[in-house]
């Protein structure tokens, strides 16, 4: 959803995130609900400026996420409260699961196909009864017996089964009934620490704000998605949406505050190891892929959007190929490197502990703060024989020779790394030209307006020049090995004395073009697996629609009283949508639930969708078409004109997720990685799909240690950014927030002997630091199971370059992953905490 | 300096002249005339200097905040929330108002710095010598632990012995070329942003 469509909102829940302090400009369209009504809710362990102007603030125990919102779930549908002629048409509530299939319930926290061997799932009994359902999200594979084998049917044969009474005892809505039965009010409070009374008006405002004439919001940051059990907490919320029929229709959605100006665009384009632009999966050795062909059987949907995926692909290969692509030789599928294992960032952590990468490029990222357990980051560091480091200001992590953790605690001297250290600085934006996504998919140019300061330059130059310089360097190459290099095309125009490439020129092939005439592609329906089109991310297809027009650049707000899809500012993907999957703001007939929240319609007189945004469906289906399934429909002709998840192979919401996840179909409680208490809800501990990379230097604490009884949670701060410099070298931000600090409750600090602004020492068994203390009631302490747990927390933002500085709050964590995402636990770890400092060497700690 | 001493008749008329309360007694208003007085009248906007004004993202959070950046002979003189944008209206948070402070910071470095193996120090060295030698190493690196095939036969012709961190404060047309060299060119697969964490 936009930002500024949660002005429509009736009621929204801030959970997971800060969002006054840490998006204060997002904030405004929370306030702005507000003033016309809504009830804004947060949901969060302390009470911060965002709980300040919320209606009603529910204090949780960091981690206990899917027990809140696993409750929400239950007072819903015991409660009758869901909004029924929307989850009952556009979600898969009715849908027949497995007779094999058995719950979290009943395997004390397991769910039928687990093996304990290898920590994983096998998806086979949480499919539609007789189907297999692909997986649409790039990485995740299908974890079953495949398709055709034995009485399985494809999803192009027929519609999955579904019992529209809900009877069935197998059917998603018994499913979930019973999966949820015991996150109870009284549950919720023992899990959470949340009081009851406090729970239920949350779920009561949610339940209250749905239907057809209201819509609620889940407004979430790195507080949710940095758990073992991040992707299950954002599906609770979604099954939260589905059910209340928040999906798809104005003011109702789930937006993810994200971090970084473009980090959504570095996720659409990735720097990512597991996806190829827009969404395509990387080549995989244990996928299936070894030649294209097989890539395309295997990783192409029957129905749904995702049929047309070997266009995609055939047209990036073209891109990236140029005429080195053609149909005898795979459309060069094999110079695309093949993955052999999870190279995410922390595995990449510990390979460079493992001495296995022997050169690495840090462009604008800094791990030595940013990262989980400092200290082993930098002991890989050190193992490498060169590193790039791209910033405009010394980072902690180009410093980490001369000023890190180790050198600081005299265990190493810089006259013993032998890494090759280079710096080099780099154009700050107003310096350069070029376009980054926002939170919510808008794509936004910005300008080149002075000259970046000596040597400063883009990373656009770093990287086109560095490509240049390989390309010479491999040209006179025969090994077949060094045929990618020289075959990608590289001819991007420069621009002045510095030669400069020029962005617009990379935009137009993001956006792709006709490889014969060279025209821009004007939407991604011109796509096409011959060849003769290349594309360098169909998503993006409609940014560069024509040669002159850039639609990044279109800055034209709607007026005051216009549709407030503001569609002529930027270009949202895909097609300038603003809401994704806007069918479903109208009911099953096409027309809209109510005049108050109207979107998307069908006008039967000219037969088309129409409405306030552009329609995110078959623009000329009607409402009222099925598929004619005796004609084995493959892709969009496979969904019906009341099925609006298009991207989903049966154009359902996914309540219950039968593919795709690693760790359940449904979400379930478990306790964080380290907890000082037992799970209440099940005899299993932790996510048993979690990654855990347990080794010396990064062990973990067991549940109820209690030489660690403390949980920590860490943050931001609204004048500090992220692991980067950027705001720590920056005068008035760094005076601001000049010095780190861990947030204390009083009645903790009492029985500690911890004074307001004492020093404090935090230690976990990855390693001690020191920082001064905020006694605050901001954090209050939980009763859990009767007795009372102490929560504190600190930024994680400071380090020791810049102005603003202080320890580093990752050196206390753990490297571990959630089960889909390989994201790792910065939320609820558990510590020890003491008044008094770390003894340091005096002679390195003061450099 | 004579200038400065005036008389007190013509300091007190002055001080009278310019008296807000007055003349918003007089029906002024508060929000206008009244405010004004000679001091005020003299005063520029300092954009007024400016000779050149484009448009910029705040480079922080993804919300995404539009910006105007002002320069004026190539350097930047002041940067402020665009009232155009139906995303801040203007508005900026306290970090995306110091945003000329980044660029303008005493901190920043505007040279190539060398650390060679084992020294004690940073070294400050030519740009285009550092691009050839980072070319160089890239090269002898790939060429050092590029696989085409696993000891099975299969082909996967990778490198896992380079790596590169970040994106998520660069440009997508900077990924996009991050992603194509590397991944499609040189066959790395270890390439990651702070969007993983």
């Amino acid at each position: 959803m936009s930002l500024w469509d949660l002005a429509n909102s009736d009621c929204i829940v801030v959970m997971g995130s800060n969002m006054a302090e840490n998006h204060p400009i997002g904030f405004r369209f929370v306030v702005e609900a507000k003033q016309r009504g809504a009830t804004v809710i947060h949901v969060d362990p302390r009470f911060t400026r965002t709980s300040a102007l919320a209606d009603i603030h529910a204090p949780i125990r960091s981690g206990s996420d899917i027990a809140f919102l696993g409750g929400v779930i239950r007072h819903i549908l015991e409660n009758d409260l869901w909004f029924r002629d929307f989850a009952l048409n556009y979600t898969n509530i009715a849908h027949i699961i497995e007779e094999g299939y058995r719950d979290a319930e009943q395997g004390d926290g397991i769910f039928s196909g687990f093996n304990e061997t290898s920590g994983s799932y096998k998806e086979d009994t949480w499919q539609y009864k007789g189907k297999v359902v692909p997986s649409s999200i790039a990485e995740h594979r299908v974890q079953t017996k495949g398709k055709g084998g034995g009485e399985s049917q494809g999803m192009s044969d027929s519609p999955p089964p579904e019992d529209r009474t809900l009877q069935h005892p197998n059917c998603v809505y018994q499913i979930m009934r019973r999966h949820f039965a015991r996150y109870t009010p009284e549950m919720v409070e023992r899990v959470t620490g949340c009081p009851k009374e406090t729970f239920l008006k949350v779920a009561d405002a949610l339940a209250r704000n749905s239907g057809r004439e209201r819509t609620g919001a889940f407004c979430y940051a790195v507080g949710w998605t940095h758990h073992t059990v991040g992707v299950q907490i954002i599906r609770a919320a979604s099954i939260i949406q589905g059910l209340l029929g928040n999906v798809g229709r104005p003011g109702g959605g789930i937006l993810a505050l994200r971090g970084h100006v473009s980090i959504q665009g570095s996720t659409d384009i990735p720097t990512l190891y597991n996806m190829l632009p827009t969404y395509l999966p990387q080549p995989n050795i244990f996928h299936e892929h070894p030649t294209l062909e097989k890539y395309l059987e295997v990783e192409t949907p029957e129905t749904g959007w995702w049929h047309n995926l070997p266009k995609y692909v055939i047209s990036l290969l073209k891109a990236w190929y140029g005429e080195e692509s053609r149909a005898d030789n795979e459309w060069g599928y094999q110079f695309v490197p093949k993955l052999t294992g999870d190279v995410s960032q922390l595995p990449m952590t510990l390979a460079m502990g493992n001495g296995l990468i022997k050169g690495q490029f840090m462009l604008g990222q800094n791990p030595a703060v940013g990262a989980v357990n400092s200290e082993l980051v930098e002991m890989g560091f050190a193992k490498l024989d060169w590193m790039v480091v791209r910033d405009f200001a010394l980072t902690e992590t180009a410093n980490f020779w001369k000023n890190g953790h180790r050198v600081r605690k005299g265990e190493v001297r810089p006259e013993e790394i032998g890494t090759e250290m280079f710096f080099l600085p780099t154009a700050l934006a107003g310096e350069k030209d070029g376009s980054v996504t926002n939170t919510s998919r808008l794509v936004q140019w910005h300008d080149v307006v002075c000259e970046a300061p000596g040597d400063s330059r883009s990373d656009l130059w770093f990287i086109y020049h560095l490509g240049r310089r390989l390309k010479a360097l491999y040209a006179g190459s025969t090994e077949p090995r060094d045929r990618g290099i020289q075959a990608l095309t590289w001819d991007y125009p420069v621009r002045g004395a510095r030669q400069e490439p020029d962005p617009e020129a990379v935009l137009r092939e993001i956006n792709g073009y006709t490889v014969a005439d060279r025209k821009q592609l004007a939407s991604f329906k011109e796509i096409k697996d011959d060849g003769s089109t290349a594309c360098g991310g169909w998503m993006y297809t409609g940014v560069y629609p024509e040669e002159g027009v850039n639609k990044s650049r279109s800055r034209k707000p709607d007026k005051p009283g216009g549709s407030g899809s503001h569609a002529n500012w930027a270009f949202a993907w895909p097609a300038n949508r603003r809401t994704l999957y806007n069918r479903a703001s109208a009911d099953p007939d096409g027309k809209p639930w109510s005049e108050r929240k109207k979107m998307i319609w069908w006008d039967a007189e000219k037969g088309e969708w129409t409405g306030t945004d552009v329609p995110d469906f078959t623009k000329d289906l009607p409402p009222g078409h099925r598929p004619d399934w005796s004609k084995h429909p493959k892709g969009m002709d496979a969904l019906g004109g009341a099925d609006p998840f298009i991207m989903e192979a049966d154009g359902k919401c996914m309540l219950f997720v039968p593919s795709g996840l690693k760790d359940g179909p449904l979400p379930t409680h478990y306790e964080p990685i380290e907890s000082p208490v037992k799970n209440p809800l099940y005899g299993r501990q932790r996510n048993p799909a979690a990654h855990l990379w347990q080794r010396p230097g990064n062990e973990l604490h067991a549940p109820e240690d209690p030489a660690y009884p403390y949980v920590l949670t860490t943050y931001r701060l609204t004048e500090l950014h992220c692991g980067g410099i950027i705001s720590r070298v920056a005068p008035h931000t760094a005076e601001l927030q000049p010095e780190a600090f861990v947030e204390i409750p009083p009645e903790l600090a009492r029985e500690l002997g911890i004074r307001h602004l004492d020093w404090t020492v935090l230690a976990t068994k990855r390693g001690e630091i020191e920082v001064r203390a905020m006694v605050t009631e901001r954090i209050r302490p939980f009763t859990i199971g009767g007795r009372t747990v102490y929560q504190i927390g600190m930024p994680w933002v400071f380090g020791w370059e810049g102005y603003a500085r202080g320890d580093v709050a990752n050196v206390l964590l753990a490297i571990t992953g959630d089960a889909n995402t390989s994201i790792h636990t910065t939320k609820a770890i558990t510590c020890s905490l003491r008044p008094g400092r770390v003894v340091r060497p005096p002679a390195r700690a003061a450099e | 300096m004579k200038k400065m001493r005036r008389s007190m008749s013509g300091r007190v008329s002055g001080f009278l002249r310019d008296w807000s309360l007055p003349r918003q007694l007089a029906g002024e208003s508060v929000m206008a005339e009244a405010a004004k007085s000679a001091a005020s009248r003299a005063l520029r906007p300092r954009l007024e200097e400016a000779d050149k004004v484009g448009t910029s993202i705040c480079p922080f959070c993804a919300v995404g905040c539009a910006q105007l950046v002002y320069a004026k002979n190539g350097k930047p003189i002041h940067i402020e929330g665009d009232p155009r944008s139906p995303v801040n209206q203007g508005t900026l948070c306290p970090k995306g108002a110091g945003t000329l402070g980044v660029l303008l910071s005493p901190e920043r470095i505007n040279h190539v710095l060398h650390r060679a193996p084992y020294s004690d120090r940073w070294e400050q060295k030519p740009l285009d010598w550092a691009m050839e030698r980072i070319a160089q190493l890239t090269k002898q690196a790939r060429d050092e632990t590029f696989a085409e095939t696993l000891p099975d036969g299969r082909v996967i012709n990778q490198t896992l012995g380079l790596g590169s961190l970040g994106g998520a404060t660069l440009d997508n047309e900077e990924n996009y070329l991050i992603k194509k060299l590397f991944g499609g060119g040189l066959g790395m697969v270890n390439i990651e942003n702070q969007a993983r964490i």
